[in-house]
């Protein structure tokens, strides 16, 4: 994790120091803020794998003499199959009609997205297929 | 041998490949298998592209002549609006991240899936969605998008622009937007949580490296843009004035908001082919790849530096810092010069093997350097400012996205075998590069050259020049060449259709990808090898030529032990 961590709070760091050099530079306020925008995306995810990566072993990804044996067990919930993205992006399909044909897309529109939300949530809670 | 045990990778009462659940149209609806979603970006992206590459025709059919009648003026303004939006926001970028990054960086790093399958599987449905909203405004009564793929404020306004095609490019543009944050989001999760044990950061394949740095782009760069874009519906319909100086806004507010996602864009484009290609070019030349952390610190550069370059587009608007954007933009020339120092090193004494794929992947470094050192002359704003808006800025970044094609192309054909489980026919293959590559040569350079004696970008006519004529002639005929090497693809597509049976390594691989079946079984591997280096599967098959310097030392196996 300590890797991840340093790629995301160098990214940071570089952003830091262009912000202020070009802050201090060309006193310009809309490339300042989208750059100190950047900075903060780097060190957000940074910081909070660094504070993991000093608080828990390392994982057998990390480890480079890691065997396949101790990758063994469950690795994550993978559902096989599911209507929700479907449903959910022909919702959003339609709101985005709405800003063009109509205020009237809204009503499909908003119904799939909210059954999406709804049914992918319940899907999540059973299990789902895996 | 090396040891090889099975990995359990799911839950103990379900088979790894164990296949159950809908079949046919209901399957495709609901699948969150990355393969199954990788393949449907691959093969709505080349329609895309077929569809982009036809508007390009028509565009270079209308400048055969000064006074073109093929479309109409109004018409031309729509075709380079629509064929620049295609390319970039419906092919280009979900090829390399949707289509070829979804199917290989799970299998590079020896993941089941990725990290969020279903929140995969809405990025393709939004990428479907959004690339026909953006399409169906030709279908509109005022015809599709017509203000130019950059969309600038005040041309992109509601008076200048009226009708449901802008809006429709907008609401395209936002769904396609929020697929590519998705999958951002969701390849970084894959890789920083989701390796085979010993894949460490730095065992990954510089694909997915840079697939890694890409992601990070996308999460940077998309954001800003989905936020111009409301503001840009907001000034159309809601009569804000964000971008209108009629009501205290700033238009070249609206420049710094796409070229803040436009340049790492640029690079979200470029990253993902850089990879491809490093992967062809050592597997082709029997060697590891030169330079590996050089490659991968050179991909980190590029991708924090490609953040502030953006005003380089906009030299001429007279309001950015020039020397900060300039000094900037030519620092990016450095790890893209190791790069292709890299790759040269990879392939230096190498022994070749000239494969359509690496012949592609040559193609690529020769094409994207010539559009990279052009792109070294537009850093600097003297030269920019008398080249700005002419057919030299277009020549420069369609050399350099014809790379990126020629990239594609081969990692279509690298990558095919192990998606389907086919080769495809490789003399047919030569033939389509040579079109592709001369072609693309033939229709940049005369560019080039119209760009440097004048001739500005967007215009349906021109002067009756006969050397502008002949130039523009010359690049309709590379044109052509390009479309018909596209056309060779598809005819081998159904020439080689399930005829050559490609086994599991059919390049002798060195990722992981080469481990398992062609296609992949469900959640993609029976059996994992030790991971030891970058290379795992070259070490496994070939154990008397284990990878050197990234490798840790194994103790001698018992074997070697009481031989010795």
């Amino acid at each position: 994790m300590k890797v991840e961590s340093k790629i995301m709070l160098g990214l940071g760091l570089f952003f830091g120091i262009i912000v202020a050099v070009y802050w201090f530079w060309g006193h310009d306020n809309t490339g300042s803020v989208m750059i100190f925008g950047g900075m903060l995306l780097g060190f957000l995810p940074g910081g909070y794998y660094w504070w993991w990566s000093r608080r828990m072993a390392a994982r057998p990804e990390d480890d480079p003499e890691a065997t396949q044996a101790q990758g063994a067990g469950v690795v994550g919930a993978f559902p096989a199959t599911s209507i929700w993205p479907f449903t959910l992006a022909m919702g959003s399909f339609f709101v985005v009609l709405a800003l063009v044909f109509g205020i009237w897309f809204l009503v499909p529109g908003l119904a799939l997205v909210i059954w999406a939300a709804f049914g992918g949530v319940a899907e999540s809670r059973r299990g789902g297929r895996v | 041998m090396t040891e090889v045990l099975d990995r359990p990778l799911l839950t103990p009462d379900h088979s790894p490949h164990e296949e159950h659940g809908p079949s046919g149209l209901l399957k495709w609806l609901t699948t969150t298998d990355h393969k199954i979603i990788g393949l449907s970006y691959t093969v709505t992206s080349v329609v895309m592209l077929v569809i982009g590459g036809a508007l390009a025709e028509m565009i270079r059919f209308q400048l055969t002549t000064p006074n073109g009648t093929l479309v109409s003026l109004a018409q031309y303004n729509e075709l380079f609006t629509m064929h620049g939006s295609v390319m970039i926001y419906l092919f280009a970028g979900p090829f390399a991240f949707g289509a070829l990054a979804n199917i290989m960086v799970p299998i590079q790093i020896g993941a089941p899936d990725m990290a969020f399958p279903r929140l995969n599987a809405l990025s393709y449905w939004l990428y479907l969605m959004g690339s026909i909203t953006m399409l169906s405004g030709f279908f509109t009564a005022g015809g599709a998008a017509n203000f130019g793929w950059v969309a600038y404020a005040p041309l992109s306004n509601s008076t200048y622009t009226p009708g449901a095609g802008a809006d429709l490019w907008i609401g395209g543009l936002l769904l396609t937007g929020f697929s590519a944050i998705f999958t951002g989001v969701n390849l970084v999760a894959t890789i920083f949580y989701l390796r085979a044990p010993g894949m460490t950061m730095f065992r990954m394949p510089i694909f997915t490296w840079n697939m890694l740095v890409t992601a990070i782009l996308i999460l940077l760069a998309f954001p800003v843009l989905t936020a111009g874009l409301i503001m840009l519906y907001c000034d159309r319909h809601f009569g804000t004035h964000i971008f209108s100086v009629a009501g205290g806004g700033v238009p070249v507010l609206w420049q710094h908001i796409f070229w803040f996602w436009g340049h790492p864009e640029v690079y979200i484009l470029a990253l993902p082919f850089f990879g491809m290609v490093t992967e062809i070019l050592a597997v082709f030349s029997r060697k590891p790849v030169f330079g590996y952390k050089g490659m991968v610190f050179a991909t980190l550069s590029i991708g924090a530096l490609s953040l502030g370059v953006w005003a380089h587009h906009m030299f001429t608007t007279g309001v950015v810092l020039l020397p900060f954007f300039s000094i900037m933009s030519l620092l990016i020339a450095v790890p893209t010069g190791i790069k292709i120092f890299n790759w040269i090193g990879t392939i230096w004494r190498g022994q070749i093997w000239f494969s359509t794929a690496m012949l592609m992947a040559i193609g690529f470094v020769i094409t994207f350097l010539i559009g990279g050192l052009t792109g070294v002359y537009l850093a600097s704003p003297p030269l920019d400012f008398f080249t700005h808006d002419t057919y030299f800025v277009v020549a420069h970044f369609h050399s350099v996205v014809m790379a990126l094609v020629l990239g594609g192309m081969g990692a279509l054909y690298y990558w095919g075998p192990k998606i389907t489980g086919y080769l495809l026919n490789e003399a047919i293959g030569k033939i389509q590069f040579w079109f592709l590559f001369l072609g693309i040569q033939v229709f940049t350079i005369p560019m080039y050259m119209l760009g440097l004696d004048g001739m500005p970008r967007r215009m349906a006519v021109y002067p009756h020049d006969p050397q502008w004529q002949t130039l523009n002639d010359i690049s309709t005929v590379g044109a052509v060449m390009i479309g018909l090497s596209t056309a060779i693809f598809v005819v081998n597509i159904v020439v080689s259709w399930k005829k050559y049976p490609a086994g599991d390594n059919p390049w002798d691989g060195q990722t992981l990808e080469w481990f398992t079946t062609s296609p992949p079984p469900h959640h993609n591997f029976y059996r994992l090898p030790q991971i030891r280096s970058e290379r795992p599967t070259w070490d496994y098959n070939h154990p008397e030529h284990r990878s050197i310097g990234h490798t840790t030392p194994e103790p001698p196996r018992e074997s070697e032990r009481t031989s010795s």
